[in-house]
């Protein structure tokens, strides 16, 4: 049986960013997860899971979202979950790992070039691969890879 | 027609501000703009706090120029549709983002031909005078280069515990 995959990105830069990535899911049965209703799946039939949207800035919106990511993760048991953020992937990782044992991935923003966001390290434990997509940014002592960049 | 977009999460007045004084004394452009969380209330542009995605894209395949915060997103979609944008990244000095990664992003952009970096509100104002002849971005393909998609791939399928 093919992998269930979630792939999951908070709209704008994120989801660009995930979308450039879908040549990698081909064959796989992949489902979405975002935080902005009406986009469109970059690859698969399935439809995309909208959830709230949460930051440093906007913290009382986590609880809320846990929640919703909780259904998705329930109705569609991912194998494998990847993200490229940003807070809904970082809730998606560690519940996912947690509840479900999924292969997981986190791959860090491109805007990210002088540090790995703070995610990145929210998530050390949680994701079985971290990509940083800048080269010098690769450090094997804290389990950052690079495996290349989205452009 | 122009597109401002500022992002979902936080306010950017400044640049808003910037690109409705700039609307008003041009009021032959259209300039829809995307302004988010913004407070200040804009008077000649086109405003709306979010679009849903599919009507962004469009928007973003219909726009002559693109005016953005210094997001990847925005960033990534003008190179691949080779629309010129102009970005301003958020300062944050002024308070305008939780980090100074805009600013790092700006400089990487720099010279990348079709991407038009303003530092400020000055250099936004010189860039939008001369509009209509700001390069275009050569277009990029839809995806990341086969060499990243196709490592990635090659671990999730060596994480595989043989299940078939």
């Amino acid at each position: 049986m093919a992998d269930r995959v979630l792939l999951v990105a908070s709209a704008g830069g994120h989801w660009v960013q995930l979308a450039r990535l879908v040549p990698a899911f081909e064959g796989m049965d992949v489902k979405f997860v975002t935080t902005v209703a009406g986009g469109r799946a970059p690859m698969g039939r399935r439809s995309v899971a909208v959830v709230w949207d949460a930051s440093q800035s906007s913290p009382w919106r986590l609880p809320p979202m846990m929640a919703q990511m909780m259904v998705v993760l329930i109705r569609f048991r991912p194998d494998i979950i990847v993200t490229t953020g940003a807070a809904p992937g970082v809730v998606a990782l560690w519940l996912g790992k947690i509840l479900l044992g999924a292969r997981t991935v986190w791959i860090d923003s491109v805007a990210n070039s002088e540090k790995v966001s703070l995610s990145a390290r929210l998530v050390e434990g949680k994701a079985d691969l971290r990509l940083t997509q800048w080269a010098h940014l690769a450090d094997a002592a804290k389990g950052i890879d690079y495996f290349g960049a989205v452009l | 027609m122009i597109l401002l977009s500022v992002g979902t999460q936080l306010p950017f007045d400044r640049l808003v501000r910037a690109v409705d004084d700039w609307a008003l004394v041009h009021p032959r452009i259209e300039v829809i703009a995307q302004i988010g969380p913004s407070t200040y209330r804009p008077h000649t542009l086109k405003a709306f706090a979010f679009l849903d995605q599919g009507a962004f894209l469009d928007l973003q395949k219909r726009a002559d120029l693109h005016i953005s915060h210094a997001g990847m997103g925005s960033i990534l979609t003008a190179m691949e549709y080779g629309k010129p944008i102009i970005v301003m990244p958020r300062d944050f000095g002024r308070g305008e983002h939780r980090n100074g990664h805009q600013a790092a992003t700006a400089r990487r952009f720099a010279d990348t031909p079709g991407v038009h970096v303003a530092a400020d509100v000055g250099a936004l104002t010189d860039r939008l005078s001369q509009f209509r002849n700001l390069s275009r971005p050569s277009g990029i393909t839809a995806h990341a280069s086969p060499a990243f998609t196709d490592r990635l791939r090659a671990y999730l399928d060596s994480t595989r515990s043989g299940r078939e």
